[in-house]
């Protein structure tokens, strides 16, 4: 019983990761029918920048917040100098550039902060909480872990769904021609985009290195699971991503916790195969409209 | 609007694609309080002349021209705040917000609250977007489709959607309104419908239209421009546009003589 819920509770905290770096993936195929491969090395370097300024003495906080702050800096960066050039051609092209990004960024990260594995400090203890006598699995930064997606998952919401700026980020994702016509400066709401996704991406993976070792490459296998979890929710579906984010989060940690931790990277496999046997668009894909 | 409203005018445009004259040298304006039609055979010119009035396409020579100023490198999202609205002939709705939020994306080019302000000063925005909802309903309302807000453009009818693409063209109140088609894939009742519409609207703005129902076309416009080739062959009112014999010979061909 209490492996069960220790198992439940850890995959619980992965999943959010997840689901927070699917969020960031879909955010950005949604506007741009780019899948940016570069998302995990910009996480990875704004991590690495918070890192600098923690070991400069300054507070956890600070860094968090820079963090953040690069990282949304970064993604409208990104989108105007590599990938705003070659929008208008063919996708594949903006897809290869931010292939060419990830090396970039990673032999720009290994030069500049250097190839060891550093050790990242956490906001939070890191040891379970006591519940009635016995140790559970959730530790203090997990709690903030799961606290922290929630909170951005509900501001997204919010800006979407409530505000006029939401609302014309989301027009100029779905009609770039009509949006246009109607006003939209569709140019700034991609650049608020890539820069909102860099954001979401920077705080996976901050989360992701709280308490633990961080090196050029320590990113680089939530990208595979990050990938899968947004491609179990259809790409397309900010909700699917999150979904799809827990979901793959506690399968994996089950398989971790009950048939074997080597094995978590095939299960993974199998889950997305799986699913897009069963269904090809993802799960949260909208029902697509038969044409006769 | 009053005494500020202003024309389109359209001075010797000409546009080329590749070796094929689309355009030569049409001149037309649109004038506040009146409707303006512009016909022609397929492949005349028509939607061309639209792209190059709105921005989409640039012409190789003559100019456009707005309340006497000329519109120089004019881009799509610059017309909205010039006070020219344009519907399309696909509608382009966005069928994955809603019929409230389609006419909410068009809604008030002016007072957005800008870049930051949305994301930074929500309370500001917050008024200003209750005002603009209100407006929206309001529109959809006068179109009769406000029991359709809330609802998805794909799950609508066709005479329904177009209305809703007519509604965010005009819930802006622009000075201009350039509808393409408007009464392609109506019913008879519902084209009645659109003249009354059409005529009212030019009471409050300049209205422009392409149209191939000669019917509404001649019911509804003040002037009339005809364009064959790219070329204007006639324009007039409609009595005038009527009886040109160089009108008949491009629709009926050459056996009018």
């Amino acid at each position: 019983m209490q492996q069960l819920i220790n198992t439940a509770l850890g995959g619980l905290t992965l999943g959010m990761v997840y689901a927070a770096f699917a969020l960031a993936l879909v955010l950005i195929w949604r506007s741009t029918h780019v899948v940016n491969f570069a998302q995990a090395p910009m996480a990875m370097v704004t991590t690495f920048v918070a890192l600098e300024i923690i070991d400069h003495g300054h507070s956890y906080w600070l860094g968090f917040a820079v963090a953040l702050a690069a990282g949304l800096v970064l993604g409208a960066v990104v989108e105007r100098v590599v990938v705003r050039p070659v929008e208008g051609g063919p996708e594949i092209n903006a897809v290869i550039l931010t292939l060419g990004l990830f090396i970039v960024l990673h032999a720009l990260a290994s030069v500049v902060f250097g190839n060891r594995y550093r050790s990242f400090p956490a906001a939070f203890g890191i040891r379970g909480i006591d519940v009635g006598g016995t140790t559970i699995a959730l530790t203090g930064f997990g709690i903030f872990t799961i606290l922290a997606v929630l909170a951005v998952m509900t501001l997204l919401v919010l800006l979407f769904r409530f505000t006029d700026l939401g609302l014309r980020m989301r027009a100029a994702a779905f009609n770039q021609e009509v949006a246009r016509l109607l006003g939209v400066r569709v140019g700034r709401m991609l650049t608020l985009g890539w820069a909102l996704a860099a954001l979401v991406g920077s705080l996976s993976g901050l989360l992701i290195a709280g308490g633990s070792l961080v090196s050029p490459g320590y990113m680089d296998s939530v990208v595979v699971y990050g990938f899968v979890a947004a491609v179990l929710g259809g790409l397309d579906s900010p909700v699917g991503a999150v979904v799809g984010g827990l979901f793959l989060g506690l399968s994996l940690s089950f398989v971790s916790g009950y048939v074997g931790s080597q094995l978590v990277a095939l299960a993974a496999l199998a889950i997305l195969m799986a699913v897009l046997f069963l269904r090809p668009d993802g799960l949260f894909a909208p029902a697509r409209e038969r044409r006769v | 609007m009053g005494s500020s409203a202003r024309s389109l005018e359209l001075r010797d445009a000409s546009v080329r694609f590749g070796g094929i004259a689309a355009l030569s040298e049409v001149s037309l304006t649109a004038r506040p309080g009146r409707v303006l039609g512009v016909i022609g055979p397929n492949g005349a010119g028509k939607t061309t002349l639209f792209n190059v009035a709105c921005g989409f396409v640039r012409p190789d020579a003559g100019s456009i021209h707005w309340g006497g100023q000329e519109l120089r490198g004019l881009r799509p999202h610059q017309l909205a705040r010039l006070g020219i609205a344009r519907t399309l002939q696909g509608l382009g709705l966005f069928d994955r917000l809603t019929v409230l939020e389609n006419v909410l994306v068009g809604a008030d080019p002016q007072a957005r609250t800008g870049f930051l302000a949305g994301l930074l000063a929500l309370p500001r925005a917050g008024r200003d977007e209750a005002r603009l909802r209100s407006r929206a309903l309001e529109t959809l309302d006068q179109l009769g489709i406000a029991g359709q807000a809330d609802r998805h453009p794909g799950a609508l009818p066709y005479a329904v959607r177009k209305k809703v693409a007519l509604a965010r063209a005009l819930v802006a109140e622009p000075e201009l309104v350039m509808l393409d088609e408007p009464a392609s894939g109506l019913s008879d009742h519902e084209l009645s419908e659109l003249g009354t519409l059409l005529r009212d609207l030019a009471s409050r703005m300049s209205v422009m239209l392409v149209e191939h129902h000669m019917d509404l076309v001649m019911s509804v416009c003040d002037d009339i421009t005809v364009l064959d080739f790219g070329r204007v062959i006639a324009s007039g009112t409609p009595d005038e546009v009527r009886d040109d014999p160089a009108v008949l010979a491009a629709y009926l061909g050459e056996a009018v003589t």
